[in-house]
């Protein structure tokens, strides 16, 4: 190479900086595994903001999608909530249930996203912040994805997708309740 | 209709922006006024939009607007007015939009400035920093809109981020950011001696002054942010190494050593090619800073914003980059320098080794914040390298700058005669020497520590002697004493004001070692009535109390402090926010001259009846912040117009 060649090695020095910042995107540094999973999912029992009480004893033999969320929770859990309410129309007579955990939030307002985004699948408030904790959650919103015998398979942190709903759930549906 | 308003504003900004780097160009190469002319209106009417784009959205926020997707999630009804004003800088896309008024400033400063002086480099000036200005304009219409509407419409809104609910937010910021955006100035003057060819000295001496600007308010913000983390954080900590803090250090770094060395080619006629890459790889670190900050690819405390623009600054980042490299190899030839070093004991060696020392900082810097990326692609692990690394590299470069410091100054060009040496140095060796001496004596027993205050020593007697010498001359001629150093520092204000910005670094650095060395702190849990000791310090829990504040529920302990005499009453707090799933801490402090009484609240009972405080006397933290002000007295010095010498 000539001298005067060189010099281009220059600009071209930059490139490998700017291909391993372009890497970056590939990665999620938020995503923190949990302990949880593969292990049994802890048991809860609430009421819904209709009454109606809700254990997860109850749901055994189905998949189960504990979605914690809050009405502040703004913007992500406004995105999901229309995924969460279109999946469960879409899987309820296949055996999945989802399941909406409201956390550290005002009773009305709660109330107004429920209705705001028509949401037909059971919600409950937790009042003591005694499931969240059980369940090691760090933020809003974040999703569980419970198996038919009842052990966490995995975990989502932010808002939720029709995709990531749909390859968490569909190979769950696929095991045997036993 | 307002956020449509702000929304139409910023279109029309960035075609106007995009406009006036185009005929600025035109201009450059046709000679014809009219088009440059028409790049001024442009960049004139781009301030005036950016600041309604600015004024309509702290509209939106005074007013609530929540159907507005940024305010709602920055800000909400029980946030204090004052906050609802900061909240509109709280996050990226109102960042974004100060950032870009503040350029956008900036721009109509030089035009103000340098559309006379500098013909030549002018028109490409202004293509440059209007381009940047469209940029960022595209930023805000396209990647991170501010003013983008969202339904249904939340009753509520998020709120800010607790932590940024503290006066150094309104401060912190602006300071970074006008730091940020200076540097822009310089970039566009290298640039603009780029593709003119006219690489000589005309850019370096319009931009110094820039620099210094850019740099002064780059120091502030980082100074403030220490002084935000230390009484917000509550960890009794100024600076942690955060991927952030380093984003913003880094073209600290690369710019002090730009400062430096242009004093080399101004006098030597050296360092050409240098300078014009010192110049680029600061703004470019500029802006990958804010990729960092804003792209979520490395974890950080302070990466309260993401979005997925990340990908529009790389590839600004990228285009940046390779055209500046690219007109750098075109201009290679021009940009070999002539002179050459005469001796390794001259200035020029000092001022070489201290930009080698900046440089080196700087790239390990870079290499630790971005290790995690690193190591994810070569190995799939991500491992993350803490203060320890930071630490153990730096701190030995920055002993040896401090070093530089004294002997930079003083020493002679070209070659330092055996004499030369000896008139500047034999006192404040000997002093310096006597002063470790000293500071052993008194039982200290840190290596580092004797180093940095001998050091110390050392580089402020350099500094006397060198004024005490000129003031001397002066004397000699008949002034009498204190008009003599006035006029000494007025008529060679540069080099008393970067004496005074000396002073200021040593000070922080003598601040930073103390809180290293001797920093004592302990943690207890006291019942109502107990107390707990430390360094001569005790500290009593009275009771504790709760009270529901605008927007966060409030649970305050009450500790009463002595050392033999009262002080006073700390009140330290857990704040706890409905949209935080953990509290937040409200450290309260006693500051002084030499220790700092720092206390965190930590768990208590429900009751009141014990609670856990961390308690932390931390030596010497002040002078960081005294320092500071020390530097800004020497900054504002030397940016004061030089003084024509008397013949």
């Amino acid at each position: 190479m000539s001298r005067r060649a060189w010099r281009w090695l220059i600009p071209l020095s930059a490139l490998p900086v700017l291909a391993l910042l372009a890497y970056g995107f590939r990665v999620n540094p938020r995503e923190i595994p949990s302990p949880l999973v593969g292990r049994p999912a802890p048991g809860f029992a609430l009421t819904t903001f209709d009454g109606a009480p809700l254990t997860l004893e109850a749901q055994r033999g189905k998949v189960v999608v504990v979605n914690f969320w809050a009405s502040w929770c703004y913007p992500a859990c406004y995105e999901e909530a229309p995924v969460l309410e279109r999946s469960w129309r879409a899987y309820r007579d296949r055996g999945v249930v989802v399941v909406g955990v409201d956390i550290q939030d005002k009773a009305e307002a709660a109330q107004k996203f429920i209705r705001d985004f028509a949401l037909s699948f059971p919600n409950a408030p937790d009042p003591t912040g005694k499931v969240s904790v059980d369940f090691g959650t760090y933020g809003v919103p974040e999703t569980f994805f419970i198996d038919r015998r009842g052990r966490i398979r995995a975990k989502h942190v932010g808002a939720l997708t029709d995709e990531v709903l749909r390859t968490r759930v569909e190979p769950l549906l696929g095991e045997p309740a036993g | 209709m307002i956020p449509e308003l702000g929304y139409g504003a910023a279109i029309v900004a960035l075609v106007l922006a995009l406009w006036g780097a185009v005929t600025a160009a035109l201009g450059a190469r046709t000679g014809r006024p009219a088009l440059l002319l028409s790049a001024q209106h442009a960049a004139l009417a781009v301030f005036v939009l950016v600041t309604a784009c600015f004024a309509l959205l702290t509209y939106a926020f005074l007013t609530f607007d929540f159907s507005v997707r940024y305010v709602a999630t920055n800000t909400n009804l029980g946030t204090p007015f004052y906050y609802r004003i900061t909240g509109v800088w709280g996050a990226l896309e109102g960042s974004i939009i100060l950032w870009t008024w503040m350029l956008g400033l900036y721009t109509l400063i030089v035009i103000l400035r340098h559309r006379e002086g500098a013909r030549e480099l002018y028109p490409w000036v202004l293509t440059v920093m209007l381009g940047v200005l469209a940029f960022f304009l595209l930023v805000i219409t396209v990647a991170a809109p501010p003013f983008a509407r969202q339904a249904p419409v939340p009753a509520d809104g998020r709120g800010l981020n607790p932590l940024l609910e503290d006066t150094g937010m309104i401060t912190h910021p602006v300071a970074l950011y006008l730091g940020f955006t200076g540097l822009t100035v310089p970039f566009a003057f290298a640039m603009a001696a780029l593709i003119t060819g006219r690489v000589g000295d005309a850019w370096i001496t319009l931009t110094r002054r820039w620099t210094i600007i850019a740099w002064y308010f780059l120091s502030l913000g980082l100074l403030i942010g220490g002084w935000w983390s230390y009484h917000v954080l509550g960890w009794g900590g100024y600076w942690a190494w955060d991927p952030v803090e380093n984003a913003a250090f880094m073209p600290w770094l690369t710019a002090t050593a730009f400062l430096h060395s242009v004093m080399i080619q101004e006098r030597r006629r050296m360092l050409k090619l240098w300078n014009i890459s010192l110049v680029i790889l600061t703004f470019s670190l500029t802006l990958f800073g804010t990729f960092l900050t804003r792209s979520g690819v490395i974890a950080s405390v302070h990466a309260f914003t993401q979005g997925t623009i990340g990908a529009f600054f790389l590839s600004f980042l990228a285009l940046v980059l390779l055209t500046a490299l690219g007109l750098l190899a075109v201009r290679w030839d021009a940009l070999h320098a002539q002179g050459e070093l005469d001796s390794i004991v001259s200035r020029e060696s000092a001022f070489l080794l201290n930009n080698v020392l900046f440089v080196a900082a700087t790239f390990t810097v870079f290499f630790g914040t971005v290790f995690p990326l690193l190591s994810e692609a070569a190995r799939g692990v991500k491992v993350s390298v803490g203060a320890p690394f930071f630490n153990q590299v730096n701190v030995p470069l920055f002993l040896a700058l401090i070093f530089l410091m004294g002997v930079g100054p003083l020493i002679a060009w070209r070659r330092a005669s055996f004499d030369n040496l000896r008139r500047n140095f034999l006192w404040p060796v000997l002093v310096g020497v006597a002063a470790a001496a000293f500071f052993f004596s008194l039982g200290v027993r840190s290596a580092i520590a004797v180093l940095v205050l001998a050091l110390t020593v050392f580089v402020a007697s350099t500094i006397t002697v060198d004024f005490a010498r000129a003031s001397r001359a002066r004397v000699r001629l008949g002034e009498p004493l204190l008009p003599a150093m006035g006029g000494l520092l007025r008529r060679h204000n540069r080099r008393y004001g970067g004496f005074g910005v000396h002073l200021g670094i040593l000070i922080i650095a003598v601040g930073v070692t103390g809180s290293q060395a001797w920093s004592v702190q302990t943690e207890t849990t006291l019942r109502r009535g107990e107390y707990a000791e430390l360094a001569g310090y005790r500290v009593r829990f009275e009771d504790l109390t709760a009270s529901e504040e605008s927007n966060h529920f409030k649970v305050a302990g009450a500790f009463t402090v002595s050392n033999g005499r009262g002080l006073g009453v700390l009140r330290p707090a857990k704040k706890f926010y409905p949209q935080e799933t953990s509290p937040i801490a409200y450290v309260d402090y006693r500051l002084g001259l030499r220790e700092d009484i720092y206390l965190v609240l930590g768990d208590f009972a429900r009751d009141g009846s014990q609670a856990t405080v961390k308690f932390q006397v931390n030596r010497l933290v002040s002078w960081i912040w005294i320092g500071g002000l020390v530097l800004t007295a020497g900054a504002v010095l030397a940016i004061l117009p030089e003084k024509k010498k008397a013949a």
